[in-house]
């Protein structure tokens, strides 16, 4: 059964990345990446831990999908003429080694790493538990993920803001 | 259950494919959607791998890629809105005053 779900889960995680970048409409690629980002929370519950499932649904599906349609309705949908081939022998040749370095490395995880029994309790990812390490052994880290937020939500604010052109811009 | 393995090469397949975006395609919005999909699967390794080692330490850095994810997309969103106030395009190619 369980097995039933991480094939369904997984189909639908690999359609949603495959997508994503196969879409032309901007639009139409930010509604795969829900389609994703659901499907890993569906994965994180299969996993155990449903603190970071609802997160995930919370942060992914509720705000950074709907900040990314927010951004592309403020500013028009102009589809790119992507997916062009250009003649970049090196950059071809740094790729061939990176996609060679990877596939040796899903090969090596695949078929020679250890792999033993998960070893999870019941309560593994419940909140209580999740919530109590973050309170208490990694409390430091949890303060300042809070005063990124607060510096990322000033910058944000500072980059977005309509203000009077500078003096000296280099374009008209 | 299922083996922590099958998890690893999913998450290593959306990686690819997030990467894959990123290099291929020119709009800026759909090169970003593309690295949250590539955290999205580190994400998913750290918590196939706090389940393998019986440990939470994984899922806590999860949340906190998680609040990372979260002050990057309303960042990067400011700067690619920005971006189309100055120079009306998201085209990663015509966005070249810096290039060397």
């Amino acid at each position: 059964m369980e097995w039933l779900f991480f094939a369904l889960f997984a189909l639908v995680a690999l359609v949603g990345s495959a997508g994503v970048v196969l879409s032309r409409n901007a639009v139409h690629s930010a509604l795969f990446l829900l389609l994703n980002f659901v499907a890993i929370a569906l994965l994180y519950i299969l996993l155990g831990a449903q603190f970071l499932a609802m997160a995930q649904i919370m942060v992914y599906a509720g705000a950074v999908v709907v900040l990314f349609i927010f951004v592309v309705m403020l500013i028009g949908n102009d589809t790119i003429d992507d997916f062009v081939a250009r003649e970049r022998p090196v950059l071809r040749v740094i790729a061939g080694i990176l996609v060679a370095v990877f596939a040796a490395a899903l090969v090596y995880v695949s078929f020679w790493a250890p792999n033993g029994r998960p070893n999870g309790a019941p309560t593994f990812g419940a909140v209580e538990s999740v919530g109590e390490l973050l309170f208490t052994r990694y409390l430091l880290p949890f303060e300042l993920a809070s005063v990124i937020l607060l510096a990322a939500m000033i910058g944000a604010i500072i980059l977005a803001a309509r203000t009077k052109p500078p003096v000296g811009r280099p374009e008209d | 259950m299922v083996p922590t393995v099958y998890y690893l090469i999913l998450a290593a397949i959306i990686f690819s494919v997030g990467a894959l975006g990123v290099l291929v395609r020119r709009n800026a919005l759909i090169i970003f959607m593309c690295i949250e999909m590539m955290m999205n699967a580190v994400n998913l390794t750290f918590v196939a791998l706090a389940r393998q080692f019986g440990t939470l330490d994984g899922q806590i850095f999860v949340f906190l890629v998680m609040a990372i994810a979260a002050a990057e997309v309303a960042i990067g969103l400011g700067i690619v809105v920005g971006l189309v106030r100055h120079r009306d395009t998201t085209n990663v190619d015509r966005i070249n005053l810096l290039r060397w």
